[in-house]
Order: structure tokens, then sequence, then C-alpha cells
């Protein structure tokens, strides 16, 4: 019962605003912000929920003969775990909305968009099977249109979202192609427990995974695409940087902390495909750790307080799908971590950074208030003192991230490294250790540039600390960046951490070394720095991959539609139409000469008849009487 | 008297007495009122039901028999209840126009409401042609071109469609002599169901006449490449003719490919070379005609193109040949039908108070008629396929439906459905594009609208209403189609 509440009180908020926000006014804001308290009361019962009900079905949204796609609610440890994060950083960042969102006059609307949003990814955590999550993946999908384009007046915000929709797309394509070819193998059934059970226990399906392998590597791969999209890997990684045009609390909430995650979230889920498969596993690690070194390489050149912050969650992002991939792939080896239901690397990594990246968006969103919508570095400085909450807090997160020993993100990046480790493949480690010493130095230049030295302006001089309704969720959430690597929080929390694997020295000793040597190199070239000594173009410019992209649109989109339309227009309205219509006129202006209106013309038609006629009957006729 | 005899009866009479000199707006409003009443009032009637029901018989002809016959099952439920709903928005929306808007507008529903409703073949065709000419009229009278030009548009679809509906009836013309079965001609479709079941025709025969039929009703449902009498048509067609051409009309195509090329030759559409033929034509519709959307550069063009584009969809389910194919088909026909009325009503109304209608000009209305851009999203994130409202159950169970009993190998026709599922990206670039031309970004072009007023609202919120009650509870309308098709 928990969990229809969890999903349809959100549910109900988005249409209560959406058909009355006039009526409502002020109200509106208030309803969405209850629903997401109560949302969260729920969450905390429902991780009390016995985990081994299974599915249950809510609703039968298509069942015909042959095709089931129910809203399915799935209620086990890996829901329970990623519903509470939902609704507990969902439920801060509607409050601190409250203060951020004062002045905006579309207020009913944001919050609205807010409550779809918090609707769909209920629906995605819940979901029980691969259609409904794909429902639920679009709406997640649509929320994040309204919400980034919630500025829509301004034409960066406009293309903002129109981008994002659109690689989402393009993701959800390749989704749609696994799911059902899932669906096609498995005999109609794409419940996520009974697929599993299909892979473990024989049928249809683990009889393909034998005699063609490489059918089932195409359906994680296509499965995977999706996370392509949502969890914004490279290539797909482009519209992420550019949905920072959304208002900040959307970009803690949506673009950091959890609908991105959402595509880690569900190959978590579907990772026994993912076993299956060699080969997608090997892929999928490869384009989680090449996005996290990609994106932690634009981070370093990022001037924009909250696009360093959007690069760093591709990166962190890159890590968990790095995870999943490598998680497979020890698997594959017989390294599978043992134990009752034991815990997935990247769920921990995905649960931790959940909350200290959310807080430093949060962190960035109170600076960028207080230095009245500057979001440029370089333009801030010296903060620390104007601003010592946000500035305490703000470095808390950044210890978190960058993996400080006994913060939350140490554990979880060691988890990350760990199973890279182990699959077996060194290289993925090694790139994982670059990329945390990297981290380690963008977010220390971010720390000193934005916090440390003088006020470089005058909004950073004047700037002051952030109401309460903005500090409490940034202090709440600072103490779960400290607390939540540990096991004092509630059972399934605790599922979420992998069991700790001894004999990993190395990992622990690189994780150090990475984080001495990102965070020292940071403060030996930026301590007391007034621009930036460093400027390396290709970084600054994200690899050219927006332009690169521009290009492809415009010559294998553009381009070829106006290309077909001009086919289109002369050959097939040409053949199709305008030919026989041609014909029909030529041939008339032919017998139009026959009735011009002549008496000769007329009267030599009529000698021509009687000829014919006489012809007919006389020669013709007889012989077929014969 | 049947009560379906009454709902094809009261929008001929409305159209009637509005001829004769009754109050327009008043008549035709509580014509098309009642009509949706009584139709709704059926359906609820029919719930649970299988079969043909509130059947009844006029003879006419002993021989060849001929009857007025009135019948409905689920699927012609299903399409009258969208024809109401489109007729009645359409006329609703109307404002300050000469009384032949509503007599055809009247018409053209009146004519598709007996094309659906009717068992037999010959009123079947005959009531669609009913429906056509005040289209041909109305885009010729009252098109939004130069006289000249709409004259030459009218004329293009007029002998396009004629051409289509002269191959259809040599297409229905065979199979009434196929299926006849003993000496007397019969029109009834009942009676060539049956007798196709107790003696298919062999399996070539089959594909021969289905091809013939799928080019015939085809044309009428712009099939590539019988498909460009219709962007022109609908660019220039008066907006109810629009809305009721585009959103209802062009399913009777569909609707007599499911109703009487199907059940007649079910075996057609999987003989290889119509299947092959059929698969390449709807790639066409799908692949081509989305290139030709992204390209368009105006509203209305981009509007009648998709229009078109989305046909490929539910041609598909006729390759799949699956129940589920089909019955999504049907779903997707009500949707699409809907979503494109919605449109099209919304770009009429822009056309009037904005006079253009191109992205380059337009921009930033969405701060001035708020109403009116959530009243476009709905139809604009319908027709991209957006769960929640009502085409995405369609094309959901057209996808699934032809992949049912996949056994590991890719067919041609799996590799259509790839082909067609990156339609829906090409979908999602057009009619985004188109929003964020219109709606977003600065509001300083010049060109201003605001949000019409309450009661003017009242037939878009109608139809956004249908799209989003019945894309969330798609069992409403799936639940009426117990039997499996075809």
């Amino acid at each position: 019962m928990n969990a229809s509440i969890l999903l349809l009180l959100p549910l109900f908020s988005a249409l209560i605003i959406l058909l009355g926000h006039r009526q409502l006014k002020g109200a509106s804001v208030l309803i969405s912000v209850g629903s997401s308290i109560i949302a969260f009361l729920a969450s905390i019962a429902f991780l009390g929920a016995d985990d081994n009900e299974g599915t249950k079905m809510l609703l039968p949204f298509i069942d015909v003969e042959g095709f089931r796609a129910g809203i399915d609610v799935m209620s086990d440890k890996q829901s329970q775990g990623m519903m509470f994060i939902v609704t507990f950083i969902g439920m801060l960042v509607h409050i601190f909305s409250l203060g951020y969102m004062k002045d905006d006059e579309a207020r009913p609307r944001f919050f609205g968009a807010l409550s779809l949003f918090m609707f769909s990814m209920t629906g995605i955590v819940l979901a029980g099977n691969l259609f409904m999550m794909f429902i639920f993946w679009e709406l997640v999908g649509l929320s994040s249109y309204l919400l980034i384009g919630h500025w829509y007046q301004k034409n960066s915000a406009a293309d903002a979202c129109k981008k994002a929709f659109l690689t989402n797309r393009i993701g959800d394509f390749g989704f749609m192609i696994g799911i059902l070819i899932l669906f096609g193998l498995n005999q109609g059934d794409v419940a996520i427990d009974n697929l599993q059970d299909a892979f473990v226990q024989g049928g249809p399906l683990f009889d393909v995974q034998h005699s063609n392998p490489g059918l089932i590597t195409a359906a994680a791969l296509c499965i995977f695409m999706g996370a392509v999209g949502k969890s914004a890997q490279f290539p797909l990684h482009v519209w992420l940087p550019d949905a920072m045009e959304g208002p900040t609390p959307v970009s803690a909430l949506i673009h950091a902390a959890t609908m991105v995650a959402a595509g880690v979230y569900m190959m978590v889920r579907m990772s026994f495909l993912v076993t299956a498969s060699p080969l997608a596993a090997e892929i999928i690690a490869g384009i989680g750790c090449g996005t996290a070194l990609l994106a932690a390489l634009m981070a370093t050149q990022q001037n924009d307080i909250k696009r360093v912050l959007a690069y760093s969650t591709l990166s962190q992002l890159g890590y968990m799908v790095m995870a999943v991939g490598a998680v497979a792939m020890a698997a594959q080896h017989g390294e599978a971590p043992h134990g009752p239901d034991p815990g997935h690397a990247a769920m921990f990594h995905l649960y931790t950074h959940a909350f200290f990246k959310a807080m430093l968006f949060l962190g960035s969103g109170a600076v960028i208030y207080a230095c009245h919508h500057e979001q440029d570095i370089w333009k801030m400085g010296g903060l620390r003192k104007h601003m010592p909450v946000t500035f305490y807090t703000f470095a808390i997160g950044t210890a978190a991230l960058m993996g400080v020993p006994l913060l939350s993100g140490f554990w979880s990046k060691e988890a990350v490294l760990g199973t890279a480790y182990d699959s077996g493949c060194k290289v993925l480690f090694i790139i994982g250790a670059i990329t945390a010493a990297l981290t380690a130095f963008y977010m220390t230049r971010l720390l000193i540039v934005a916090f440390f030295g003088k006020p470089r302006t005058d909004s950073a001089h004047h700037a002051t600390e952030a109401p309460m309704v903005m500090i409490l969720p940034l202090a709440i959430l600072a103490i779960f960046s400290v607390i939540s690597g540990y096991d004092i929080l509630a059972t399934p929390l605790q599922a979420m951490k992998p069991p700790h694997v001894e004999g990993h020295q190395t990992v622990f000793w690189a994780s150090i070394v990475a984080l001495l040597v990102g965070a020292g190199g940071a403060i030996h070239l930026y301590r007391g720095k007034d621009k930036d000594p460093v400027s390396i173009k290709l970084f600054a410019n994200k690899f050219y991959f927006d332009e690169i992209y521009a290009v492809i649109v415009r010559v294998c989109q553009d381009r070829v539609a106006w290309i077909v339309t001009g086919l289109e227009r002369v050959f097939v309205d040409g053949i199709v139409a305008r030919l026989p219509s041609a014909i029909v006129a030529r041939l008339g202006s032919v017998t139009r000469v026959l009735q011009g209106g002549h008496l000769q013309g007329y009267t030599f038609l009529l000698g021509g008849g009687v000829i014919a006629a006489v012809y007919l009957v006389v020669f013709v006729l007889p012989r077929l009487g014969h | 008297m049947s009560v379906l005899e009454i709902i094809i009866a009261l929008p001929l009479l409305a159209a009637l007495a509005v001829g004769l000199g009754a109050p327009a707006r008043v008549a035709s409003l509580g014509a098309t009122f009642v009509n949706l009443v009584l139709v709704v009032y059926s359906m609820v009637q029919y719930a649970g039901k299988s079969g043909l029901a509130f059947t009844h018989s006029r003879p006419i002809l002993e021989n060849p028999a001929l009857s007025f016959a009135v019948g409905a099952d689920g699927i012609s439920l299903i399409l009258a209840l969208l024809t109401t709903l489109v007729m009645l928005a359409a006329v609703w929306q109307i404002e300050d126009r000469p009384n032949i808007f509503f007599i055809s507008s009247l018409l053209i529903g009146g004519g598709a409401l007996g094309a659906f409703l009717t068992t037999d073949v010959f009123f079947i065709y005959a009531f669609h042609e009913l429906a056509l000419i005040p289209t041909f009229l109305m885009i010729a009278l009252h098109g939004r071109a130069e006289p000249a030009q709409r004259k030459a548009v009218a004329w293009k679809a007029t002998i396009y469609l004629g051409a289509g509906s002269l191959v259809l009836l040599a297409g229905l013309v065979w199979a009434v002599l196929e299926f006849s079965g003993g000496a007397k001609l019969t029109f009834d479709l009942e009676a060539l169901r049956n007798q196709a079941k107790l003696t298919p025709l062999p399996l070539e025969k089959q594909g021969q006449l289905f091809f013939l039929l799928l080019v015939g009703f085809g044309s009428l449902v712009s099939l590539f490449p019988f498909h460009s009498w219709a962007a022109p048509a609908y660019a220039t067609a008066p907006t109810p003719v629009a809305m009721l051409h585009s959103g209802v009309l062009k399913k009777f195509g569909l609707y007599g490919l499911l109703r009487i090329a199907l059940p007649l030759l079910p075996q057609g559409p999987q003989v290889e070379w119509v299947q092959n033929a059929l698969l390449v034509m709807l790639l066409g519709n799908i692949l081509v005609m989305g290139l030709v959307t992204i390209h368009a550069n105006r509203l209305d063009d981009t509007l009648a193109n998709s229009s078109v584009m989305h046909m490929g969809y539910i041609f598909l389910a006729f390759a799949a040949g699956t129940d589920i194919a089909l019955k999504g088909a049907v779903m997707l026909m009500f949707a699409h039908g809907i979503s494109i009325a919605l449109l099209f009503g919304l770009c009429g109304r822009m056309r009037n108070q904005l006079g253009t209608l191109e992205y380059a000009k337009l921009g930033g209305l969405a701060s001035h008629a708020p109403a009116f851009t959530v009243l476009f999203a709905f139809g604009a994130f319908a027709s991209i396929g957006l769960p929640g409202l009502s085409n995405f159950a369609g094309e959901l169970m057209i996808f699934a439906g032809s992949f049912t009993g996949f056994k590991g190998t890719l067919t041609s026709l799996h590799w259509t459905v790839i082909l067609a599922l990156w339609g829906v990206v090409m979908s999602a670039v057009y009619m985004l594009r188109a929003y964020r031309g219109i709606f977003h970004g600065g509001a300083n072009t010049g060109f201003f609208m605001i949000d019409p007023a309450f009661s003017q609202r009242l037939p878009f919120v109608l139809l956004a209403a249908t799209l989003l009650v019945t894309g969330c509870c798609p069992w409403l309308l799936l639940n009426l189609m117990k039997t499996a098709l075809p």
C-alpha cells in the first residue's frame, strides 16, 4: 500500500497544480512541498516494508492477450534504498527551492514540474517490468525538459531543454530495441525478476544465450544505450552540461543526484543481463571509464561553478557505469562478491554521491543566489568569510567527492576502484585512479578560486549568507555526506554497501596518492591567483564534441532532409502525380483538335465513321458469325 | 431502428436543417453533442460483448443483395467515438464563418460515421465518397491560399483520391465477385467474411487482391508513394476540414483494410512480395516523410507531413499481422486522430491571429498565451509518443506485436521495426523544433497572440483531456476489443 502512495502523491500534486494554479496561487507551492515531505515519511515506512513481497500489480496499463505492460511495484532492498535517496533529496530540494525560487513569477509551474518529476522518478525506482521502466523513463525525460526550460524566454535554456530531450530520445531508441528483443525472446514476459529467473533457471532465454550469444550482447548493449542517454555517458554526454541552464535546485536533484543516476540504477537491476555477455560487460566498463576520464579532463578548465560540478557529475557517473561493467566482468571470472544479497559497488557510489553532489549543487546555488546570479568562479573569491555555513558545508562536500579518508566518498570510490582492480583489466583501475587525481585537482581549484583569496568583484564583496530554508538542507546533506559510508542507517541502506574485500592495499594507497597529488597540484597552481594560470583549449572547449555534433546534425540530418525533400517533390510526386497528369493533358490537347468546331473536321470524321461502320458490318461481322 | 441509424442520421439532418436556415451554431453543437452522448452510451452498452451489435438491416435490392445494414463492434465504436469527438471540437471552434463551414463539417462527420457503422460494402464505400465531396469543395472555396492555388490543390486531391477510389472500387468489385458464393451477388460484409472463412482464396490470389486493396485504401491514407496530395491539401484546407479529414476521414482507408481486406484475405499481407512491398512503402512513410517533415519550416507544413508520416506505424501493424499489433493500430488510429485534430485546430487559430506560421518569424508565444501553449504541448507530445498520452499505447502495442514470436533471428519485419523506431526520434526532432520555434525564446518578434476565451478553449481542452485519459487508461478502449483480430 505504501508504494502506491509514493507514486500517487506527487502525481496528484502535479495534477492539482496544472489544473488549479491560477486559483491556488501560493498554495500550489505548499502542496508540492507538502507532498514531498509526506512522500519522504512514506519512504521511511517503505524502508521497513517486507522485501520478499516480490512484484505487485498496481494497474493493468495494457493487458491484452499475449501482451502485458502493467504498472507493477517491485519492493526489494534496492528499490527501498533508492526510494529513500530520491524522496530524501527531493524533499530537501523542495525546501531549498522555497528560498531559491522566492522571486520567480512562474513558481507554480516550477513546483508542478518538480512534482511531476518526483512521480516519474518514483515510477522508475519501483518499476517491476521493463515496459513500466520505459514509460517512467520517458516521463522523467519530460519533466527534465520542462525544468531545464523553466526560463524558456532565454534562448540558451530553450535550446538546452530541447537538446536534453532529443539526446535522451536517441538513447531511448536503443533502450526500446533492447526491450523488444527481450520481450520476443522471453515470450512476452519482461518482468525484471522473471527475466532474471529465465537466465538462471533455464528456458528459452537461457538457450539463446548459448546458441546465439551475439543477440544477448546486442540486447544488453541496446538496454545500456538507454542508460547512456539518461546517465549522460559518452557519446551522449553533451546534454548534461547544457542542462545547467535550469534552476540550480533542479540541477541538484535531477541532474546530479537522482535522474542521471537512473541509468545506473537500471543497469544494476539488469546486471544479470550484463553478466550474461562478456563483450557487453567490457564495452560498458570501457565507456564508463572513458567518460570518467574525459569529463574529469574537461572539468579542470571550466570557469562556471555549475559547469565544473556538471562535468564532475559526468565523471562520477562514469565511475558508476564502469563499476557495472567491472562487477559483471569479475562475476564472469567467478570472483563475484559473496554473502546474502550483496550490495553493488555502483549502487554504493550512487548512494554516497547523491548526498554530496546534491549538497555541492545546492551550495553553488546558495553562492549564485548570494552573488546575484554570477556563476563565473573568477568573479567570486573570498566567499569563505561572507558565507561561512555555505563554505563549510561546501568544503565537506568537496572533501567527500575527492575521496578524503573517512568521508563517504572515500569508501564508495574505493569500492568502485576495487571492482575495477578485480575485473581482470588493470587499465580500468589505472584510469580510475588517474580520474581520482583529476577529481581532487579540479575540486580543490574550485574551492580555492571561489572561496579563498580576496573578493574579485562587487557582487562577491557584498555577498551575504543565504536564508535559513537554504542553509538547513545544506547542513543536513553535509551530515549525510559524512556518515552515509557507515553502517549506521537502516538495513536496506546498508545493503547498498558491497561486502568489504580484504587485501586491497594497492587500491587504498592508490586512492591516497591520487588525492594528495591532485589536491597538492591544485593548491600549488591556484593559491592566490586572480586568473587561470593554465589554459588548455582542448579541455576548455570540451574536446569540441558540441561542434562535431553540430556538424553531424547539419550534414546527416538537415542536409539529407533537404535532399530527400527535393527528391520527394521531383520524383515521387513527379512520377505518381505530375507525369500522369501531364500525359492526360497532352492526350487532351490531341483530342481537343478533333472537337475544334470546324465543320470540315466533323464531316471528315463523319465520313471516316461511316467507312468504319460499313467495314465492320460487311467484312468483320460475317466472320464472327462463323 | 438501431441506435446507430440515429447516430448516422443526426449530423446529416442537422446539416440539412442548417442549410434550410436553422441557427447554425446551436443546431450543429446540439446534434454533435447528442451524438457524442449516444456513442458513449453505445460503448457502455457494448462493454463486455464481442462481435457485431446493434445490428439492423433494411433490404433494398434482392439481387445483387444490397441492404442498408448497420452494426458495430469495438473497432467501429472506437472510430465512431473519434468521429464524434473531433466533429464536436471542429464545429465548436468555428468562429465568424459562413454557415457552409458548419454544414460541411457535419456532412464530413456524418459520412464518416456512416462508413464506420454500416456493414454493407456498398454503403461503406458510398458514405466515404459522400464525406469527400464537401472536403474538396471547402478546400476549393475557402482554402487558405490564393484562389488559383487553392483550386489547384483541391483538384489535385480530388483527382488523386478519385483515382485511388477507382482502384479501390475495382478491388471491392473483385472481392464481391470472389466471395459472394453461389449465384447471387451480395454486398453484405458478414456474408462475404463467412464465405472467405469457408473457402479461402489460394495464397497467390490473396496476395494480388490484397495488394490492389492496399493501393486503393492506401492512397486514401497517404501511403507512400501515393501521398503527395495530403500535405498541400491539409495545409490549405480550412481548419474544421483539416481537423476532420486528417483526424477522421483518413482513418477510413485503414478501417477498410482492417474491416474488409484483412478478414477476407487473412494471408494477404503475409505473401512474401506483398509483405516486402508493404514494408518498403511504410518505411517510405516513416523515414522519407520523417525527413521531409524535418525540413519543413512552417507549422502547417510540419503538421501535414507528420500526419502522413505517422500512418507508416499503422501500416506496420498490418505487416506484422498479429492480434496485439492490430489492436495497437486501432488504438493509434484513435490517438492520431485526436492529436492531429487538436494540432490542426490550434494551428488554424494561430494563423488567424498571427497571419504567419513560419518558425523563423515567430517565438516566445508561451509568455503571452500560456493556456494555448499547454494545449499545443499536449498535441505535440502526444504525437512524439510520450507515455501517458494515448499515441504511446498504440505505438508500443504495434512494436511489441511485431516482436511476438521472435525466435532469435531478425527478419526483415524486425529490421523495419528498428528503422521505424528511429522515426520516433525524428518525430521528436521536428515537433520540438516547432515548439521551440513558436513558443520558446524571446517574445520580441512583433507577432503576438493571446489565449482564447474560456468557451473557445473548451473544444481543445476536450481533445487534450481525451488524449490524457485514454493515454493513462488505454484499457478503456482496449476492453472493447475482446475478439482476436483479424
